[in-house]
């Protein structure tokens, strides 16, 4: 099938048709949460020789909240509190959220806990998610342990839709087991865009992200970054120059579905 | 009258209340009829030193034979042989003097500990109540009477003219307006401006014994002597003012609190989880109404069972906020009452709320819908903090160091946070700092060249971008001569992976030998 040239097109058609196809297309994009509602559960697999899983993590709950439209009652800045567990194993691997370094909005408002054993860990993550004065849970578990099976995977699921409070589990070092997590990914860092005063410098946080599983969308694999306050994501392969049409997107470029 | 004394009369009165002899008044008050006959000899209350027993208190017996408080025990009994002893009670003489300060409350609104051995009432404008303050301190001499105390007491408009007119000066005493002050005071020795002994030494070596003699040496030339202003008891200069009232002296008063407190006697002792579930759920009611009835919320819970046996078992709950929510209290509780040995039943089970917070009524009914709509934070923490322990739930806040890994603590999570300096925004910080910085085998160009390739976790890294350095000076007022600066780069290997490492020291700096590298934080 050839794609249509879209400047050929007539301009209102084009926008018409470029915006409807955009809303019924089933690929993730970031603001996502403005239309569907927020991604509840999900869990991004990293490395644990870097940082690159939690960061994308934040990244994206903070894009889910920017991006819900709010609700008359609601205060004109979120203050609510974000729990971070940790298991020690994965604190000793990876360290300990470091305030200073942290996303500016949620300085100040970071819950640490330290759980000695996996169980704990998932106990913790629990009860966050009852909890109505969280802005969003995030966990941190190293391995595969036997306590994280698909059973508390589902419990998870359950609380976190039952009260709407999002949990984004960072799996460090796993394999890809058995999960009922809405969102699936697989995060490494990717370099990162040189910066305009200091070009051997180190820049903006740039991620690989890959979508492998998820329920309402079909797998992809974008670079994450933030940039303008907002959560930015392109296709790899084009990084240079975005492509005109988001809309016919989806029909090119279909990974074949892995099993986790 | 003047306006000035009509302004003193005016003025704080208090009054002073001093037990000369309250530990052996004590002792002899808590004495059984048969250790009393020891009173009538010479008799002290002794405290074991590491130079052995020393004397704390003498009664008018042993003061007579030769013995004096400080003195040890030897030297007294080679004077008199038949020195009788007792164990003294520093702990126990305090929480009398509470309960005497708190009982003093009759003749003041509010009473003060002047430890070791005297009180502070202020009893200003409540003479009237009395008929006078004469007819006041015969009330007071007659009331301690009655309890065997013996007291000296006085009344002045400041509490250090007053202290040192009950110490040093007639008994019962009452002085009003400054210039009686003066002329009051001015024949009293300078110990009682209530200074430290070495101040005191030093005062009778500069030939200065009463007050009054103070005041003819001039001002600048004691200021010069005694520099100390932090410490009142090191300055006759701030004692003074004090004293006549030119410079304030807060006091801190005695409040009494009482203490929440429901239990249940049980009619048959009880040995199951079941009906120990439900006693405690009787009780988290129980302590639920006495604190409303309060106004306040539970901060810390005890729960006391008691054994047939004799044994006590306590249990200790402590709350991130205040609660009197009863199914919340009982839920906590369960966790804890898992190990609990009943023995041969529990007869008496006791709820103390020993630390409790103001917290307004608020609607009932707004919590039974918790598990539809979650549960507040104070209630997530709580038993987060009850599984897990109170070290394992905590919140990042700032700490004044410039040290990276010192720069942040940890406290409670609902701890108001302290104010601090903010940020600067060009200290780039990484996402994630490890517990230890972790050592690191890098390429770089010495001196203090870039790194261009490391090993770390048994993996090499091509460094493709650096940042830096950002130096850090070791904070010399609290390390070692020997600590070494840090030069932090932020740096990006070539798979895009971002470090913040350090290098400990510099070539030639003298504090050892060629510097190490550490990784200290994965950026984001």
């Amino acid at each position: 099938m050839s794609q249509p040239d879209p400047v050929s097109l007539p301009f209102t058609a084009f926008t018409d048709v470029a915006a409807l196809s955009a809303r019924r297309s089933t690929r993730w994009r970031p603001g996502l949460a403005a239309h569907q509602g927020l991604a509840l559960h999900n869990e991004v697999f990293a490395s644990t020789r870097e940082s690159a899983g939690c960061a994308a993590a934040l990244a994206l709950a903070l894009d889910d909240a920017r991006c819900l439209p709010r609700e008359a009652g609601d205060e004109a800045q979120d203050r609510r509190s974000v729990l971070w567990v940790q298991t020690r194993e994965a604190a000793r691997r990876v360290g300990r959220p470091y305030r200073a370094g942290l996303p500016q909005t949620l300085q100040g408002r970071v819950i640490h806990v330290l759980a000695e054993k996996a169980e704990d860990a998932l106990f913790a993550l629990e009860e966050g998610l009852r909890c109505r004065d969280l802005a969003f849970v995030l966990g941190e578990i190293a391995g595969n342990p036997k306590a994280l099976d698909f059973t508390a995977s589902r419990r998870l699921t359950l609380a976190s839709e039952r009260h709407g409070v999002p949990l984004f589990l960072v799996r460090l070092d796993a394999a890809r087991d058995l999960s009922s997590a809405r969102m699936r990914w697989e995060v490494a860092s990717a370099p990162s865009p040189a910066p305009h005063w200091n070009q051997r410098a180190p820049g903006t946080p740039r991620w690989r992200a890959e979508l492998f599983r998820a329920r309402a969308h079909a797998p992809g694999e974008w670079v994450l970054g933030e940039e303008q306050g907002g959560l930015m994501a392109r296709k790899p392969d084009e990084e240079t120059g975005e492509a005109a049409a988001n809309w016919a997107a989806g029909l090119r470029l279909r990974h074949p579905l892995r099993r986790a | 009258m003047s306006p000035q004394e009509a302004g003193s009369s005016r003025s704080r009165r208090i009054l002073s209340i001093w037990l000369p002899a309250l530990a052996i008044d004590r002792w002899r008050v808590m004495a059984d009829e048969h250790s009393r006959v020891l009173d009538r000899g010479p008799l002290v209350l002794i405290a074991d030193t590491a130079h052995g027993p020393r004397i704390e208190a003498v009664n008018r017996a042993g003061a007579a034979a030769g013995a004096h408080k400080g003195m040890m025990l030897a030297d007294a009994r080679t004077l008199c042989p038949e020195i009788a002893t007792a164990p003294s009670d520093p702990a126990g003489d305090l929480g009398f003097l509470e309960t005497l300060a708190i009982w003093a409350q009759r003749w003041g609104p509010w009473s003060a500990l002047d430890p070791p051995d005297g009180l502070l009432v202020d009893v200003t404008a409540v003479a009237h109540l009395f008929g006078g303050e004469n007819r006041l301190l015969a009330d007071v001499q007659q009331a301690f009477a009655q309890r065997q105390l013996a007291v000296r007491t006085a009344i002045a408009p400041t509490a250090g003219a007053a202290w040192a007119l009950a110490h040093h000066g007639r008994d019962g005493a009452i002085v009003e307006g400054a210039e009686a002050i003066e002329r009051a005071l001015s024949d009293l020795p300078v110990a009682a401006l209530r200074l430290d002994q070495d101040v005191v030494t030093v005062l009778r070596r500069l030939g200065l014994k009463r007050l009054g003699e103070i005041a003819t040496l001039g001002r600048d030339a004691i200021q010069r002597r005694f520099r100390n202003r932090k410490s009142p008891a090191a300055n006759p200069l701030v004692r003074l003012d004090q004293l006549l009232g030119r410079v304030p002296e807060p006091l801190l008063p005695v409040v009494p609190q009482q203490v929440p407190l429901v239990q249940r006697r049980l009619l048959e002792p009880i040995r199951h989880r079941q009906l120990l579930d439900t006693v405690v759920t009787d009780l988290a009611g129980d302590m639920a109404r006495e604190l409303e009835g309060r106004g306040q919320g539970a901060r810390r819970l005890e729960l006391g069972l008691w054994r047939v046996d004799g044994e006590v078992v306590v249990r200790r709950l402590e709350l991130a906020a205040a609660t009197r929510d009863p199914a919340h209290i009982v839920r906590l509780f369960a966790a804890r009452l898992d190990d609990v040995d009943a023995g041969f039943g529990i007869e008496m089970l006791r709820l103390r709320a020993s630390w409790a917070e103001p917290l307004a009524l608020a609607q009932d009914d707004i919590e039974t819908a918790a598990e539809t709509h979650g549960t507040s934070l104070a209630a997530c923490i709580d038993r987060l903090t009850v599984r897990l322990g109170a070290q394992a739930v905590t919140r990042p806040v700032p700490f004044a160091s410039h040290i990276p890994e010192r720069a942040q603590c940890w406290q409670p999570p609902l701890e108001p946070e302290a104010s601090s300096q903010g940020q600067l925004a060009f200290h780039a910080r990484p996402l994630k700092l490890l517990d230890s910085p972790e050592s690191i085998a890098v390429l770089y160009a010495t001196p203090d060249g870039y790194p261009q390739r490391f090993r770390w976790r048994g993996q090499v890294h091509e460094v493709a971008r650096v940042e830096g350095p950002e130096r850090i000076a070791p904070e010399w007022w609290r390390e070692r001569g020997g600590a070494r600066l840090r030069d932090y780069y932020r740096i990006e290997d070539e798979a895009g992976r971002r470090y913040w490492i350090y290098r400990l020291g510099i070539i030639g700096d003298g504090r050892g030998g060629p510097p190490d590298w550490y990784l200290h934080g994965l950026c984001a």
